[in-house]
C-alpha cells in the first residue's frame, strides 16, 4: 500500500470518523486520511464552492469524501495523490446531488402542471457552457458517479443554484468559467477573501474561515471561542446566508483593493491567534488549536499572494510575512509561558530553554524577508519587538531602548492607548521604572484605559519595583477586580501575597 | 442582481460646496454604465407620513417609521453583477463622503 499522505502525516487522530478494519494496515489508512484532511479540507471546499457555487453543498460533499475514503482507502489502497482522489469524488457527489435536485424539481413543476418550458429551455441554454465544462473533463473512473440524467439538466440546476446566489453575471460561478474546471485549481485565496468579507461580521469571519478553510467542526470552534455550539451553528448559517443573499463574491478582491482586503484578512487571522491563544490553552479537548490554525493560514496566505500582489506593490506581502514572523516568535515561548501551577509566567522570569528554537529562527526568517521588502507596516514591526525578545539569551541581554523606540513606531502608525502602554513598559525597562510610571499614570489620567486590567497590573508591577508596596497591592488587587484570565490571577495573587507577606 | 442604494444624511450634515453634493453626474456616469435603474432624492422626513392598518383601523401618523438621527435623502435601484460591484458603485455616490450609503440586495427567490 501506498502511503504518501503528504505533509504531516496524521498526528491528530481521527478526521470525523474511524478508520474500518483492514488488518494491520487500518492505522495507516486512519492516519492517511487524517492527513489528507488536514491537508485538503480548505482546497477541496474551495474548489467545490467554484465549482457549484454553493458553501453548504461544498461542505457537506467535501465531508462525505472523507467518508468515503475511510470507507474505500483500506480496500483500494491509499492513492498517490488523495487531494485529486477526494476532489474527483466530492465533484461527482456534488454533480448527483444537482442532477437529483434538477430531477425533482422537474417533477415538482410537472405535477404542478405549470410547465413554463421557455423559462426552462432558457435556463438550460444559459448553463450548457457550464455543463460541457463540467463533463468533459469528469474522470473517466468516477467513483459513485450513477451517469444518470444528462449533463445538460445537472448544470442546468448547477447554473439555477448560481443564479440564485446571484453569481450569474460576472461573478466567479460555473457559468462564466471559460474551458474546463480544473479540479487541482488552488481557490483556496478566493476563499480566506470571501471569508473575510468585510460585508460579514468579524465574528462570522473568525468562524467562517475556521469551518471552511480550516475545517474545524462547529463544535470545535464553538469551544475554542467559548459560546455554545448553536450560537456558533447559528453564526455560520446567517453567513452563508448573507454570502447568497447579498451575492458577496467568490475571488481575490481586484489590485486597487488588495491592500485593505489583505489587512481584513490578516486582521481575522491574528484574532483567531490571539483568543484561540486565550481560550484553549490547556483545553485537551479540543483537536486542533485555534493558535495553531491561525499560524498553517497565514502560512497559506504567505505562499498563495502573488509575488507583485497582482500589481498592488509587494505591501500586503510583506506585512502577511510580519504577521507571520509575529505569531511564530510569539507561539515559539507558549511552553515557557504558563508555570506547573498554571499561572502566568512574565517574560523576565520565563525559563528561556523551554522557548521553542526552531520556530524562533523560523519567525526571524520570516521576519528578515519581510523587512527586506521595504514596506514596512504595524505586525512587521510588532514581529521585530517579538524578535528584540528572542534574540537575547538573558533577560538583562534584552535591548530595551530599541524595542521603546519600536513601540513609538508602532503607536504612530497604529495609535493605540494599548500600544502606549506597552511603550511605557519598555520605557520603564530601559529608563527605570519611573520615567514608565510617568507614562502610565498620564495614560491613566487621560481615562481611554478605564477598566482595562492590564493598565492597573502594569501599574502595579511599576510601584513595586519603585518599592511602593502599598500602592502596588492596592494596584493590584484593581487588576484582580477586572475579570483577569485565571493565569493571569495566579501572577497576580502571587505578587500580592508576596507584598502582603513583606508589609 | 439588484441592490437597493439607500442614500442617507448624517444628523449634523457635513459641510460641503454644493458641487460636492451634486449627484449628477454620479446619476449620469452609472446609467452610461447601465447600472442605474432608477432613483430619486426624497423629501425630509418632517414631509413623511406614516401609515398603519390594525384590526381594519387605519392609522396615520406625522413622521418617519423610524425616528433615527440619520435620515434617507433618496434611493437608487442598481443593477450589478455582485456585491463588491455594488459597493464600488455606492462608494462613487457623493453621499458615501458626505453622509452614508445603505445597500440592500433585492430579494430574488
Amino acid at each position: 500500500m501506498v502511503v504518501d499522505g503528504g505533509p504531516g502525516s496524521g498526528g491528530h487522530g481521527g478526521a470525523g470518523g474511524r478508520g474500518p478494519g483492514a488488518g494491520g494496515d487500518e492505522h495507516a489508512v486512519a492516519d492517511a486520511v487524517a492527513a489528507a484532511y488536514d491537508a485538503e479540507w480548505g482546497r477541496l471546499v474551495a474548489a467545490l464552492i467554484h465549482f457549484c457555487g454553493d458553501w453548504d453543498l461544498a461542505e457537506e460533499c467535501a465531508q462525505e469524501s472523507f467518508a468515503k475514503a475511510l470507507e474505500r482507502w483500506p480496500r483500494l489502497g491509499v492513492p498517490r495523490n488523495p487531494g485529486a482522489w477526494l476532489t474527483t469524488t466530492a465533484r461527482n457527489t456534488a454533480l448527483d446531488r444537482l442532477r437529483r435536485a434538477a430531477t425533482e424539481s422537474r417533477k415538482l413543476r410537472e405535477l404542478a402542471g405549470d410547465l413554463r418550458t421557455a423559462e426552462v429551455a432558457g435556463a438550460d441554454a444559459a448553463a450548457e457552457g457550464a455543463a460541457q465544462a463540467a463533463e468533459a473533463d469528469g474522470p473517466a473512473a468516477a467513483p459513485g458517479s450513477g451517469a444518470a440524467g444528462s449533463g445538460a439538466t445537472a448544470a442546468g440546476a448547477a447554473g439555477a443554484r448560481a443564479g440564485g446566489t446571484g453569481r450569474g453575471a460576472g461573478a466567479a460561478g460555473p457559468v462564466d468559467r471559460a474551458g474546463p474546471v480544473d479540479p487541482f485549481l488552488d481557490d483556496r485565496l478566493e476563499l480566506i477573501y470571501t471569508c473575510c468579507h468585510p460585508a460579514l461580521p468579524l465574528t462570522a469571519q473568525v468562524a467562517l474561515t475556521l469551518r471552511s478553510l480550516a475545517g474545524l467542526s462547529t463544535a470545535e470552534i464553538a469551544r475554542a471561542f467559548l459560546v455554545p455550539e448553536a450560537t456558533m451553528a447559528q453564526r455560520l448559517v446567517r453567513a452563508k446566508n448573507k454570502i447568497r443573499n447579498a451575492s458577496i463574491p467568490f475571488r481575490v478582491p481586484p489590485p486597487h483593493r488588495l491592500p485593505e482586503r489583505t489587512a481584513g484578512v490578516l486582521a481575522v487571522l491574528y484574532l483567531i491567534f490571539n483568543e484561540g491563544y486565550a481560550a484553549t490553552r490547556g483545553e485537551a479537548l479540543v483537536r486542533r488549536e485555534p493558535a495553531e490554525e491561525a499560524i498553517r493560514l497565514a502560512r497559506l496566505v504567505v505562499d498563495l499572494l502573488p509575488q507583485d500582489a497582482g500589481g498592488a506593490g509587494p505591501r500586503p506581502r510583506a506585512e502577511a510575512e510580519g504577521l507571520l514572523a509575529l505569531m511564530l516568535l510569539h507561539d515559539a515561548r507558549r511552553a515557557a509561558r504558563t508555570g506547573s501551577d498554571g499561572a502566568l509566567v512574565p517574560l523576565e522570569e520565563q525559563d528561556r530553554g523551554l522557548w521553542d528554537r526552531r520556530r524562533i529562527d523560523e519567525g526571524l526568517g520570516v521576519l528578515d524577508r519581510a523587512l527586506r521588502r521595504r514596506y514596512p507596516g504595524p505586525y512587521q514591526v510588532q514581529a521585530a519587538i517579538a524578535a528584540c525578545h528572542a534574540d537575547a539569551a538573558e533577560p538583562q541581554a534584552t535591548d530595551w531602548p530599541q524595542i521603546a523606540l519600536l513601540y513609538a513606531e508602532l503607536a504612530r502608525r497604529a495609535p493605540s492607548p494599548v500600544v502606549e502602554l506597552n511603550r511605557a513598559v519598555a520605557v520603564a525597562m530601559a529608563e527605570g521604572p519611573e520615567a514608565g510610571l510617568v507614562l502610565v499614570d498620564a495614560l491613566a489620567a487621560e481615562g481611554a484605559l478605564t477598566g482595562y486590567r492590564q493598565l492597573p497590573a502594569t501599574r502595579a508591577d511599576l510601584l513595586r519595583r519603585l518599592g511602593r508596596g502599598t500602592e502596588a497591592a492596592a494596584a493590584y488587587r484593581e487588576a484582580l477586580s477586572l475579570g483577569a484570565t485565571e493565569a493571569e490571577r495566579r501572577y497576580l495573587k502571587r505578587r500580592l501575597r508576596e507584598l502582603t507577606d513583606e508589609t | 442582481m439588484k441592490y437597493l442604494l439607500l442614500i442617507c444624511e448624517e444628523a449634523e450634515p457635513v459641510q460641503a460646496a454644493p458641487e460636492e453634493c451634486d449627484p449628477e453626474p454620479w446619476v449620469a456616469e452609472m446609467e452610461g454604465r447601465g447600472v442605474r435603474k432608477f432613483g430619486s432624492r426624497v423629501r425630509p422626513a418632517e414631509n413623511a407620513t406614516t401609515v398603519r392598518v390594525r384590526d381594519g383601523e387605519l392609522l396615520v401618523t406625522d413622521g418617519p417609521f423610524a425616528e433615527t438621527k440619520e435620515q434617507m435623502a433618496g434611493f437608487d435601484v442598481i443593477e450589478c453583477a455582485d456585491l463588491d460591484e455594488a459597493v464600488e458603485v455606492a462608494a462613487k455616490h457623493p453621499m458615501a463622503r458626505l453622509g452614508m450609503v445603505e445597500v440592500r440586495p433585492f430579494w430574488t427567490e
